[in-house]
């Protein structure tokens, strides 16, 4: 059987995270209703002008800068001409021969080792519209245009071919989502359409490329690795049974798990690029990019291997913690206030992120003085494991503070010897069933009785402390 | 009041000043004078009566309560029907837009009101402003105050026939490659192209965005200094438009030339002109220098490319800009029920006229794949070199010297079968659109059937003023604006 050598290229559009349009004052945000976030110039009315968002420019950028790549100082916009009712008119403002930047990486681990997957090139265009077809029975033979979407700033980062597989493609874009989040330009959210992906892939030798497709409707990264998968199955059919594979646009059919090709639309399209003349030559001078620089965060490479430094944190840790900003963020302003990382570790990774889960981190209510303060009284023993995790529930809910709980549902724990004496000898008496199995060697029993304690206690008693008087206790009787 | 019509802004506004007339009667006298003319003219394609009166009124009541009056206070103007004025019709003469008004204004609309303009009506173009003859209106043709049987040139004839003819005091148009300056020739009025940036284009219908750019036509060139002085500047929407001090051009307008050197480019005196045009600017170029200006030839070499330029770069980005309709979201929809490429076909089919389809074929094909570097690209290059020409001849002229247009206005019917004859009209004027400067036309005599003949003068950007200053001083050291049609 031959092998072949798999090369895949993603082409990623991230939907930047900008308060308005690539070249109006409309608002992004998502879930509107049709066509409320709409004006003269996202419309395409007759006349009217577009002008340059300069946020979006500083984002995509910074976004630049963070994988390595080459700001172009002269870029320019242009007309990327195709007709279709979702875009107002028909024609989308692109970058086509100046993009704003070239060249960069993104660094993915394969077989263990690191790789760099290569960068063509980043650019900035407007979205499209959106079209909904009729559902009922007057409305069937309509289609409908929302154009809120239309005009929203678009980044385009394209790699080279240098993927080797789906699971390398699946590691690039986790790793390229990773980057753009800590650098809070795009909340990369699929579902939402704000980060969207298509691939080319071909099957060719050691230094030769096949003939490639272009594969399409991939709505997460797990359909993607499953798209590539198919489609890498198809062409190595084809190939192995002498025939060729056709250079044509697919899509991928989560259902039937397979790819289609896509005739018509899409297809031998010349979309008759020209520099879009109502946008003057962008310049990016130097003192621009530096300022911009020096806002680029501690990307997420650079703060895993100072997690492991700094926290002594095992690796399993550091990459579970700096996996989103937001919670590396929240690990090192706790350990501010409680200078115990593996601590503040354990818990952050454990409860706080099962609770985070449910909310986005925005409307988190604990501060993290707060979570210091909850584990500090777990570390004094005033708070049991079990406790702190109901605790933080009610911190999470209401956003009161750590101790003022403990106070008010009266949940210290009772470390207090004399007054556990006393519940213990009760417990021993009370049980003697228990006490004879442990006399006959049923070190579970012992378990048992500290059970009984906590109940007696309502779960406050010291667990450690129950643990050790009712072992003094049946020593005693033993005697 | 009769004679209103007649006068030029700087002149009602006088009379004004000394409250020996108001806004209201001098609104009213136009349209006296539009409802005695506009029958033989047909400058207009929609008119603004009751509105105008209105605003009319209520500048009276500013005026009578002594509060600060705007530069061009109640002054009427026509404005070509690309320009968008919200809520009123604005058809770029196309059917395609028949229907159509904008929710929104442009810029210079904004502008001329708050200087107090009032607004008469919009004027009839070439669909698009593809044209030369304002033959290629959808509605119908507009004639030349001076001859009824000739066009008056394209494709803001509206504007300059409604000026010409007395309907309207100030009229705006706009030039993508001669289209202001070739019409106020033809009809023996003022029309300046402004430098590429000056004025806003936010609100003006694109045909070729490098090349457009609204201008005034007028009846004197004082007027026109005015005129543009209100409506030029940097304007946020429009990023193509220049970050540059405004001078005030009426300083500048002194009757007297010491110093100003004035190049004559040969190739604008050679293939296809017509003798008296040629004789007629000669003949101003020495009255300049009886002014004191010193008077050289000149070469732009490139001079003969410029039409085949012009061609390339206007239907290309025309193309472009014209895909919008496509009676998806506004304007004419085929009334065919039909799948959507059909919609699309028929539409615009129905839609367009025939120039208008030309140019977009002719733009989708420059840019097609195989084609774009030899045409687009090539087109590209072409254009800075003729912008390079232009650069070294202002390094020793203030101004060049020009005929606007090879020849006097031409008969109805005469050239409309005939595009490439048509697109010649313009090749005096197409490439100061190119190369992005300035350019004025004003009258210097009169050429066959006692029909008006235009003086060109070209200067370097964001000069306008040393322009306006030569037109000004030949302007007052001869007579002819004070020639009106008979009509
Ligand atoms: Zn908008």
């Amino acid at each position: 059987m031959k092998e072949y050598k798999i090369y895949i290229g993603l082409e990623v559009h991230v939907e930047l995270s900008t308060q308005s349009k690539l070249f109006c004052g409309c608002k992004t945000k998502f879930g509107a209703a049709p066509n409320t976030q709409t004006c003269p110039v996202c419309l395409g009315l007759p006349g009217v002008l577009p002008v340059i968002n300069r946020k979006a420019v500083e984002y995509t950028i910074i976004t630049a800068l963070a994988l390595n790549s080459r700001i172009n100082k002269n870029c320019r916009f242009a007309r990327k001409n195709y007709y279709y009712p979702d875009l107002p008119k028909n024609y989308q403002i692109s970058q086509y021969e100046e993009p704003l930047a070239s060249g960069g990486w993104v660094e993915i681990k394969a077989n263990g080792k690191t790789k760099k997957i290569g960068i063509e090139r980043i650019h900035l265009e407007e979205d499209a519209g959106k079209l909904i077809h009729g559902e009922i029975k007057e409305d069937k033979d309509f289609s409908f245009v929302d154009y809120n979407r239309a005009g929203i700033p678009l980044m385009e980062i394209v790699s080279r071919p240098e993927i080797n597989s789906p699971e390398e493609a699946y590691e690039y874009l986790v790793n390229l989502r990773q980057i753009v989040r800590y650098l809070g330009v795009s909340d990369c959210n699929m579902e939402e359409g704000s980060l969207r992906c298509d691939a080319n892939i071909s099957l060719g030798e050691e230094n030769r490329m096949g003939t490639k497709t272009e594969l399409k409707n991939m709505n997460s990264f797990k359909e993607i690795r499953e798209g590539l998968r198919a489609e890498i199955k198809r062409q190595y059919e084809l190939l192995s049974r002498g025939e060729k594979v056709i250079q044509e646009t697919r899509v991928w059919d989560p259902k039937k798990k397979k790819t289609f090709s896509m005739r018509g639309k899409e297809e031998a399209h010349d979309y008759r690029y020209f520099p879009e003349p109502d946008l003057p030559p962008l310049f990016i001078d130097k003192s621009w990019v530096e300022r911009l620089k020096a806002i680029i965060p501690e990307l997420p490479q650079e703060r895993f291997n100072r997690f492991i430094h700094q926290y002594g944190l095992p690796e399993y840790d550091a990459g579970v913690l700096t996996e989103s900003k937001d919670i590396a963020d929240y690990f090192e302003e706790c350990v501010k206030f409680f200078p115990k990382p593996k601590m503040v570790s354990n818990w952050v990774m454990g409860d706080f992120m099962r609770l985070v889960k449910k909310e986005d981190m925005t409307k988190i209510k604990i501060s993290p003085a707060s979570t210091a303060d909850l584990l500090s009284e777990v570390e004094k023993g005033t708070l049991s494991t079990t406790m702190a995790k109901e605790v933080m529930e009610e911190m999470f809910k209401t956003g009161k503070g750590a101790s003022q709980i403990i106070e008010e549902r009266g949940l210290k724990q009772i470390s207090d010897e004399e007054s556990l004496d006393k519940v213990a000898d009760e417990v021993v008496k009370e049980n003697p069933k228990a006490v004879k199995d442990w006399q006959k060697g049923k070190s579970q029993a012992i378990k048992f009785l500290v059970g009984q304690l906590m109940r007696k206690t309502k779960g406050k008693a010291n667990p450690q402390l129950a643990n050790k008087l009712i072992e003094k206790k049946l020593k005693n009787l033993s005697g | 009041m009769n004679i209103i019509p007649e006068l030029p802004a700087n002149k009602i506004i006088k009379l004004l000043k000394r409250k020996e007339i108001s806004v209201e009667e001098i609104v009213l006298a136009q349209f006296k004078r539009i409802d005695e003319v506009e029958d033989k003219v047909k400058a207009f394609i929609s008119l603004n009566k009751e509105e105008a009166i209105n605003e009319a009124k209520m500048w009276d009541k500013k005026i009578h309560e002594d509060k600060k009056i705007p530069p061009l206070c109640g002054i009427p103007i026509a404005i070509k029907d690309n320009i968008c004025v919200k809520n009123e019709k604005t058809t770029c003469g196309s059917r395609i837009l028949e229907n159509f008004s904008p929710p929104y204004s442009a810029t210079v609309i904004d502008k001329v009101k708050n200087a107090g303009c009032i607004i008469i009506g919009k004027t009839n173009m070439d669909e698009f402003a593809m044209g030369s003859s304002t033959e290629n209106s959808s509605f119908y043709v507009t004639r030349n105050p001076w001859n009824p049987e000739t066009i008056p040139g394209g494709s803001s004839g509206g504007s300059a026939a409604s000026v010409a003819s007395g309907e309207v005091t100030l009229a705006l148009g706009s030039d993508t490659g001669g289209s202001i300056r070739q019409p106020a020739a033809l009809c023996g009025i003022v029309g300046m192209k402004p430098t590429y940036g000056r004025v806003s284009r936010y609100g003006l219908v694109a045909f070729a965005s490098s090349l457009d750019q609204i201008g005034p036509l007028t009846k004197d060139v004082t007027d026109c200094a005015l005129l543009l002085q209100v409506i030029s500047g940097k304007d946020n929407k429009d990023s193509t438009s220049i970050d540059r001090p405004v001078p005030k051009y009426l300083e500048y307008l002194i009757p007297d030339l010491q110093g100003i050197k004035v190049g004559l480019p040969k190739e604008y005196f050679v293939t296809g002109i017509e003798k008296e045009v040629k004789e007629s600017v000669l003949q101003a170029a020495k009255v300049l220098e009886d002014l004191g200006a010193k008077v050289e030839e000149t070469s732009l070499p490139h001079t003969e490319y410029a039409v085949a330029t012009y061609y390339l770069i206007a239907t290309a980005e025309a193309s472009s800009n014209l895909a919008r309709y496509d009676g998806v979201k506004y304007g004419y929809r085929t009334k065919e029920k039909t799948n959507m490429i059909d919609m699309y076909k028929k539409t615009r089919k129905e839609g367009f006229g025939d120039e208008v389809k030309r140019r977009i074929m002719l733009g989708t094909y420059v840019l097609s794949k195989g084609y774009y570097e030899n045409y687009y690209g090539k087109a590209l290059r072409v254009r800075t070199l003729i912008k390079r020409d232009f650069e070294k001849a202002f390094e020793k002229f203030d101004v060049l010297l020009t005929p606007t247009s090879p020849t006097v206005a031409f008969k109805i019917g005469e050239k409309i079968d005939d595009p490439l004859k048509m697109y010649l009209s313009d090749i005096f004027t197409i490439s100061a659109n190119l190369a992005g400067i300035p350019g004025i036309s004003i009258p210097c005599g009169f050429g066959q059937n006692n029909l008006p003949v235009g003086l060109q003068i070209l200067g370097r950007p964001f000069e306008e003023e040393t322009i306006l200053r030569v037109a000004y001083a030949y302007e007052q050291s001869t007579e002819w604006r004070k020639r009106k049609p008979e009509i």
